[in-house]
């Protein structure tokens, strides 16, 4: 750490999280794939758990995730995290297994995935960074793209009519028995942050608890790629996506029916 | 002194999420200076010491940047 | 423990529950569903882990999860989902995480039938998904081969980090026969390297990224030291009446059978014919094929499939003999009459004068 107390009366009540590696993120100025990671983290430290968690990484912009969290972590395939993650964690019953994964990879390539692992009640957890656009690969629409929202594979704006509507994955998921706790959240300020890690929170403890299949979806900025500045990045989210991708809570521990057998 | 915050210039990249949301406005982009990143990165402005340690701008930092102290009763 | 009947794909199934595996994940499909319904009914008996993935998309992704979590795990599918699995064999390959994949061929291309072929030799023995890098492929001929086939396997991709695959054919996996299982053996111990929880010591990583040209080419060095060392210690053919052949057919699996009995008969004629059966299709028993080249008149490869593993052949003995080949294909076998006439005409053309390959035809189909 560079950093030095200034005066012996003052205490540090908030520092840089023991589940981060301290390795410089590459994510872009303003990228809230930062803020994502910075509440795993906190969330992984104040459950104790850092030692007893393998994290399951994606492809897409988060692909070096696992540089960036001091866990046990693999590197799956594109789409294909639930499906490690599910032989990480048959393997490891006793272990906490998490995915982290952007909308190409969960909602487009990896449906069938996702899909399946939440009907198996697959005892993982899995953060589901929604930014409406491929980063990674340079700003192509994804199925999580807004109606009209112009991006380098559909330049005169996404037209629900040839290329669908956005995918809500929360909503589709949690109609699976096996789902346990699913709800969506966002990043766009403090308030919203805050409800998130809560959230995150839970999601472990679901996990922790045996209950099945959790998932975070976060709503988050893409600044590069939506050609926006950080803090308007942040407006957008919640003027543009908050009404497409409703905040909210869609299934819940006590309507939870089925979960795979550890 | 109830409280203050230092950015770590190694890990700010200057994105300015933490300006707007310090209820006291106590934050700034240090357009004077770069970090070894060749960004201006934030730091905090408050000869007043009127900073609470509320940890807003540690709550919004992508980068996990910014360590809170608060003073606390002995 | 005692000989029983055995169908090939209980068989296998059942040798990978006696060799400690822990985890299966597969999905059905013929001509090797019997397994997988074998280990829906074993595994949880045994408190291990079974699975039917959604797809074999996610059942090899499955297998690399649980392989990186240090678990004895294996699939096994047929042609259309090993293609399937393509991507998630590259990936473990890519990472050295140990596992056994059991591919049952059938008639392809495509969705093809569900009859008996060995046309993914070149797939499997040439890696099959994108990269440098290689798989031990073993090829039973027998059940009791598909058994001890499957042991070594498990021992063969723990040792040497890398997915050890049992390429058998319809005919392999449906066919009953005579055979011993061993006893249960315990269960291997997590290695260092797996993701089990970073307690009590450092993080481990198992990723196939290598994002610097430079560090990937020198992780590809290493791969390629790895398959050398293979190669010079790991080779198991067998070699059947050979001492005094002068035609040699080269064979693996079904084929081979097939051909044992062609070579009986023709034996009983008088011909000096033999069979070279190689038991590693990769590493391949070139050493034994180059000595053989040097003493033979003529070789005559057999296989179920187009002409692939004559490939191999060929480059291996470089025209030192003539290499000739028979095949049927599409899911079709080959019964032992016609790969007698194969025998006979190889053997009355010999090592002739100016005799090359060009002079073989490439693929016989009776009338």
């Amino acid at each position: 750490m560079t950093v030095q107390a200034p005066e012996p009366l003052l205490t540090p009540v908030y520092q840089y999280p023991e589940s981060l590696t301290h390795v410089p993120t590459h994510y872009c100025p303003g990228c809230t794939h930062g803020v994502a990671h910075r509440l795993i983290a906190e969330v992984i430290d104040e459950m104790g758990i850092r030692q007893d968690t393998i994290g399951v990484a994606s492809v897409g912009c988060s692909v070096f995730s696992y540089r960036y969290f001091a866990t046990d972590f693999a590197q799956a395939a594109h789409g294909r995290a639930p499906a490690m993650a599910t032989g990480v964690k048959r393997a490891n019953p006793d272990k906490l297994v998490f995915t982290y994964q952007g909308d190409g990879d969960l909602a487009s390539i990896g449906a069938a995935e996702i899909l399946h692992a939440a009907v198996r009640g697959e005892h993982i957890t899995v953060f589901f960074i929604n930014n409406a656009i491929y980063g990674m690969t340079g700003g192509q629409m994804a199925p999580t793209t807004l109606d009209g929202q112009k991006t380098t594979s559909s330049p005169r704006g996404r037209d629900a009519a040839t290329t669908g509507a956005p995918l809500r994955m929360s909503e589709l998921l949690a109609q699976v028995d096996g789902a346990a706790y699913v709800v969506r959240r966002s990043l766009h300020d403090v308030v919203q942050i805050r409800r998130a890690k809560k959230a995150i929170r839970r999601a472990l403890e679901v996990q922790q608890q045996g209950l099945g299949f959790a998932m975070v979806e976060l709503l988050s900025s893409c600044p590069t790629n939506w050609g926006l500045k950080p803090d308007e990045a942040l407006a957008f989210i919640r003027d543009e996506m908050v009404p497409v991708f409703p905040l909210g809570d869609f299934k819940l521990p006590d309507e939870a029916t089925t979960g795979a057998s550890a | 002194m109830k409280g203050t915050v230092k950015v770590d210039d190694a890990l700010c990249k200057g994105c300015a999420l933490c300006i707007p949301v310090c209820p006291k406005g106590l934050l700034r982009i240090a357009t004077e200076r770069f970090n070894a990143r060749g960004v201006h990165p934030a730091e905090l402005d408050d000869p007043a010491e009127l900073c609470t340690g509320c940890e807003m701008c540690a709550v919004a930092c992508p980068e996990a940047a910014i360590t809170v102290y608060r003073a606390v009763k002995a | 423990m005692a000989v029983e009947l055995l169908k090939g794909n209980v068989a296998f199934a059942e040798a990978a529950v006696r060799a400690g595996c822990e985890a299966y994940f597969g999905y059905p499909i013929t001509p090797q569903t019997e397994a997988l319904e074998h280990m829906a009914r074993r595994m949880p008996e045994l408190g291990r882990v079974f699975v039917q993935a959604e797809s074999e998309v996610a059942a090899i992704n499955m297998v690399y999860g649980a392989a990186a979590a240090g678990m004895r795990t294996m699939t096994s599918s047929s042609s259309p989902g090993v293609s399937l699995m393509m991507e998630g064999l590259s990936y473990m390959a890519g990472s050295e995480v140990p596992a056994v994949l059991v591919d049952i061929m059938r008639g392809g291309p495509g969705l093809g039938n569900i009859a008996p072929a060995q046309s993914d030799y070149l797939q499997i023995v040439k890696g099959g998904g994108h990269g440098d890098y290689k798989m031990i492929v073993l090829a039973p001929a027998t059940v009791q081969e598909m058994i001890d086939l499957t042991l070594l396997a498990f021992d063969l991709a723990d040792r040497y980090r890398i997915v050890s695959v049992l390429l058998a054919d319809g005919s392999m996996g449906q066919m009953m026969e005579g055979a011993e299982l061993p006893p249960m053996r315990p269960l291997a111990e997590r290695p260092d390297w797996a993701l089990t929880g970073a307690r009590g010591r450092d993080t481990n990583l198992v990723s196939s990224i290598h994002l610097d040209p430079e560090e990937e080419e020198a992780f590809n060095l290493r791969l390629q030291a790895k398959f050398a060392e293979i190669e010079a210690r790991e080779v198991r053919c067998e070699e059947h009446l050979l001492d005094d052949a002068r035609v040699a057919v080269v064979a693996f699996g079904t084929a081979a059978r097939v051909a044992k009995t062609a070579i009986a008969g023709l034996r009983a004629e008088g011909v000096a014919v033999g069979l070279l059966r190689p038991i590693t299709l990769w590493p391949y028993p070139e050493d034994a094929l180059r000595a053989l080249a040097e003493r033979v008149d003529t070789l005559l490869v057999v296989e179920m499939n187009a002409g692939q593993m004559v490939e191999d052949v060929r480059r291996i003995v470089e025209g030192r003999v003539p290499v000739r080949f028979y095949g049927r294909t599409g899911g079709v076998m080959p019964m032992p009459e016609e790969i007698a006439d194969a025998i006979r005409e190889a053997a009355s053309a010999g090592h002739a004068a100016g005799a090359s390959d060009a002079d073989a035809p490439a693929l016989e189909v009776p009338a």
